[in-house]
C-alpha cells in the first residue's frame, strides 16, 4: 500500500518558465504501476546533507531521462509524460543511514533496440556526476521481454558450447598461461600444450596480451594452434585456447579474430575494456563465424566494487548476457578476488538461468525472463586449486568453465601433472556426487581416495591444501535472511 | 595412448557397479539413457551408432546394465559409452557422456600438417585405427 501523494505540477504551470523540483516535474510518481513493457533499474542513491531523498530519486530519474535543469517549454512539443522516466518507490537501504534505493521506470521507446551503448547512454550516462548527490549505484535493471527479445545474445549458448566441444557433465577446465608477461610465442605455446595435454579442456591468454614486442599477436596464434592441435591429437579430445584478439581498432580486431579462424581456433576473447559497441560487434561476428566468445571483464572492479558508488556486477552480467558474450569472469567466492557466495550466486543465476526470480538474498532485485536467450557460460578464476574442488562444484554448480592458473602451472612437478590433478580432482568429485555421496563434506576424502591412484593430485594436495584467501567481501547484498516464525 | 573424451576418462575404468550408479543418477534425474558404440574415436566424429533406440522409458539401472552386458557382447571390441538425453525446455540436448568400454589397445592418433600460405599449418587427426575399414579395426585384438 502506498500512500504518498504524487506532487507533480500539471497543466499550463507545469511549464513556467525556471526552475522547478524534479520531484515536481513528474519523476516522482509513487503511484505508477510500472507497465510489463517498462525498463526498471533500481539505484542505490546517497544525496548530499540537506538533499531531500525524494527529490534526489526524483532527480536521478529525470537526469537519466528527459530532463534539465530548467523547465523547457520544447517538453510540449512531445508526449513528454511517456517519456519522462518515474520514480515510483523509494526505500532507505537497510543498516545504512542516508542511503535510498529508488526504483525506475522507463518506457521501451526511450531505447534503441539491441543497443547496449544506447541503454547506457541513458541509464549511466550523465547522472552519476550529478552534483545533489554524494554517490550513486546502479544496483540491478529489469529489462522487458520486447526489449530482451532485440538483442542476439550469447553467440553460441551453453548447449551449444559443450556439443561443439562434446563435452557434458562436469564443468570445464582452463588455465591462463603464466607468468602472463615475457613469453615468446615459441615458450608460450609449450604452456598452452602442457596443459590441454595433461587434461584441460581450454587454455587462456591474459587480458593484457595483445601484441607486445616480446610476442607479437601473430606468433602467439601459430604456436598455440600447434599447441591445441598436439594436445588434441595426443588425447583425442577437443581442446581449444582463448586468443585474446583485444586490439586497439576494431579493424585490428577483426584482422585478429579472422586468422584466429583461419587457423581453426574455436574460441577468441575479448576484453570488457573495448566497450559495449566492440563487444557487440563481436559478438555478431562470433556468430557468423562458429565461433566462442570468451569476455575477460578486464577493469570491471574499477566501479563494482564499492557498494556506495558505480555500476553493480549483476547489472553487467545482464548486459553481457544481451550483448552476445559466450564466457564471463563471475567470481569463484573461495579464490583471490572478491566474491560475496550468495552475491556471486546471483550473478551466477543471471548468466545460466532461463528465468530469475526476485531474491534479495542474493542481490536479485527483480523477476528476469530472458525469453530463451542463450545461456552464458560463468568463468572461476583466481586462485583456486585442485584441493578446493568439493567446494567449487558446490558453489558454481556443473555449467561453468573452473580456470586454475597458477593451480596448474605451479605443480611441483610441471604442467602436465597440474592439469591432471585438477582434471583427475574433477572427475572423482563428478562421480562421487552423481552417486549420491554428501561429496561437499566428504571431499577431502574423495580427494585423498582419488590421490591413491594418480601421483600428481597428491603432490597437489600437498602443496595447496592450507592456501585459502578469507577476507571480508566488500559486496555484500543488504537483505539477510531472518528466521521466519515456525508454524 | 588412453583417449580421453567423456566424464570419467581419467579416472581407473569403472566397474559396473559404478556405471550403474551413474545410470541411476540419469534415471532420477528424468533424462534418456543411451547406449552408442564406434571404432572411429577422432573428437570430431559426433554420431556414434546407436545400441537401439534413447532408453525413453526405461527406468531401471538394472534393465540398462543388461543392454550394455548385450552390446559388450556384441561390440566388445570398440569403443561404447553412455549418455544421459534431457529433453526439457532450454537443454535438449546431452546432459553427461562417459565411456563403458574401450578397445584393449589405443593406438591413438596422427596428426599431419599441410604447409600452407605464410606460416600458416593445416592440421588434421587420424586415428591410426581408422585406416581400416569399419568393423576391422580393432579386429586384432
Amino acid at each position: 500500500m502506498n500512500v504518498q501523494q504524487s506532487m507533480t505540477v500539471r497543466g499550463k504551470d507545469r511549464y513556467k518558465s525556471g526552475v522547478m523540483e524534479y520531484k515536481r516535474m513528474g519523476y516522482w510518481e509513487p503511484n505508477y504501476e510500472p507497465k510489463d513493457t517498462d525498463v526498471i533499474a533500481l539505484f542505490r542513491v546517497t544525496p548530499q546533507d540537506g538533499v531531500d531523498p525524494t527529490e534526489a530519486c526524483a532527480a536521478v530519474a529525470g537526469e537519466s531521462s528527459t530532463a534539465t535543469w530548467t523547465v523547457v517549454w520544447t517538453d510540449r512539443l512531445t508526449a513528454a509524460e511517456k517519456y519522462r522516466a518515474k520514480c515510483y518507490r523509494v526505500d532507505p537501504v537497510p543498516n545504512s543511514p542516508g542511503s535510498y534505493f529508488a526504483y525506475i521506470a522507463y518506457d521501451l521507446d526511450l531505447f534503441e533496440p539491441g543497443s547496449i551503448a544506447n541503454l547506457t547512454a541513458s541509464i549511466i550516462g550523465n547522472v552519476f556526476g550529478f552534483k545533489p548527490l554524494k554517490a550513486l549505484r546502479l544496483e540491478d535493471m529489469r529489462f522487458p521481454v520486447a526489449y530482451v527479445k532485440t538483442f542476439q545474445g550469447p553467440a553460441t549458448g551453453i548447449v551449444v558450447e559443450r556439443e561443439r566441444l562434446d563435452k557434458f557433465g562436469r564443468p570445464l577446465l582452463g588455465a591462463t598461461i603464466k607468468p602472463k608477461l615475457g613469453l615468446s610465442g615459441r615458450n608460450y605455446g609449450r604452456v598452452v600444450y602442457e596443459a590441454l595435454k595433461g587434461g584441460l579442456d581450454f587454455t587462456k591468454d591474459d587480458e593484457n596480451i595483445n601484441s607486445q614486442p616480446f610476442m607479437h599477436w601473430r606468433e602467439r596464434f601459430l604456436y598455440c594452434m600447434e599447441a591445441v592441435n598436439r594436445a588434441q591429437a595426443a588425447t583425442g579430445e577437443i581442446k581449444g585456447t582463448y586468443l585474446n584478439v583485444t586490439a586497439a581498432t576494431m579493424e585490428d580486431m577483426y584482422e585478429r579474430a579472422e586468422f584466429a579462424r583461419e587457423l581453426g581456433s574455436n574460441i577468441v576473447m575479448i576484453d570488457l575494456v573495448i566497450g559495449y559497441t566492440a563487444i557487440q560487434s563481436m559478438a555478431k561476428w562470433a556468430r557468423r563465424n562458429d565461433m566462442i566468445l570468451h569476455l575477460h571483464r578486464a577493469g570491471h572492479s574499477t566501479y563494482t566494487r564499492q557498494r556506495s558508488h558505480g555500476v553493480s556486477f549483476r547489472v553487467i552480467a545482464k548486459w553481457m548476457r544481451l550483448a552476445g558474450v559466450d564466457h564471463i569472469h563471475a567470481g569463484t567466492v573461495v579464490g583471490k578476488l572478491e566474491g560475496d557466495p550468495n552475491t556471486t550466486r546471483g550473478y551466477y543465476d543471471i548468466c545460466r538461468e532461463d528465468f530469475n526470480p526476485l531474491h534479495l538474498e542474493h542481490g536479485v532485485f527483480f523477476d528476469q525472463h530472458w525469453a530463451s536467450l542463450n545461456k552464458l557460460m560463468p568463468v572461476a578464476s583466481g586462485g583456486i586449486h585442485a584441493g578446493q574442488m568439493h567446494q567449487l562444484l558446490d558453489l558454481l554448480g556443473e555449467d561453468v568453465v573452473l580456470q586454475f592458473g597458477g593451480g596448474t602451472i605451479g605443480h611441483p612437478r610441471g604442467i602436465q601433472a597440474g592439469a591432471t590433478a585438477n582434471r583427475v580432482a574433477l572427475e572423482a568429485m563428478i562421480l562421487a556426487r552423481n552417486e549420491g555421496r554428501d561429496y561437499v563434506h566428504e571431499g577431502p576424502e574423495i580427494l585423498a581416495k582419488a590421490a591413491q591412484t594418480c601421483t600428481p593430485l597428491r603432490e597437489a594436495l600437498d602443496v595447496w591444501k592450507d592456501v585459502t584467501f578469507n577476507y571480508e567481501s566488500t559486496d555484500a547484498p543488504d537483505f539477510v535472511p531472518t528466521p521466519s516464525m515456525a508454524v | 595412448m588412453r583417449m580421453t573424451q567423456g566424464c570419467f576418462s581419467f579416472l581407473p575404468d569403472l566397474t559396473d557397479e559404478q556405471i550403474a550408479a551413474q545410470v541411476q543418477y540419469c534415471l532420477d534425474k528424468g533424462w534418456a539413457v543411451n547406449i552408442e558404440f564406434t571404432d572411429d574415436p577422432h573428437p570430431r566424429n559426433t554420431y556414434w551408432e546407436m545400441w537401439g533406440l534413447p532408453m525413453f522409458d526405461l527406468r531401471d539401472a538394472a534393465g540398462i546394465m543388461k543392454e550394455l552386458a548385450d552390446c559388450r557382447r556384441v561390440y566388445g571390441d570398440r569403443y561404447v559409452r553412455i549418455s544421459g538425453f534431457d529433453s526439457s525446455h532450454g537443454w535438449e540436448s546431452v546432459r553427461i557422456s562417459f565411456i563403458v568400454n574401450r578397445p584393449r589397445e589405443e593406438p591413438g592418433f596422427r596428426l599431419d600438417r599441410q604447409e600452407s600460405v605464410g606460416r600458416n599449418i593445416r592440421y588434421s587427426t587420424h586415428a591410426y585405427a581408422a585406416t581400416r575399414p569399419e568393423g576391422e579395426r580393432y579386429a586384432d585384438q
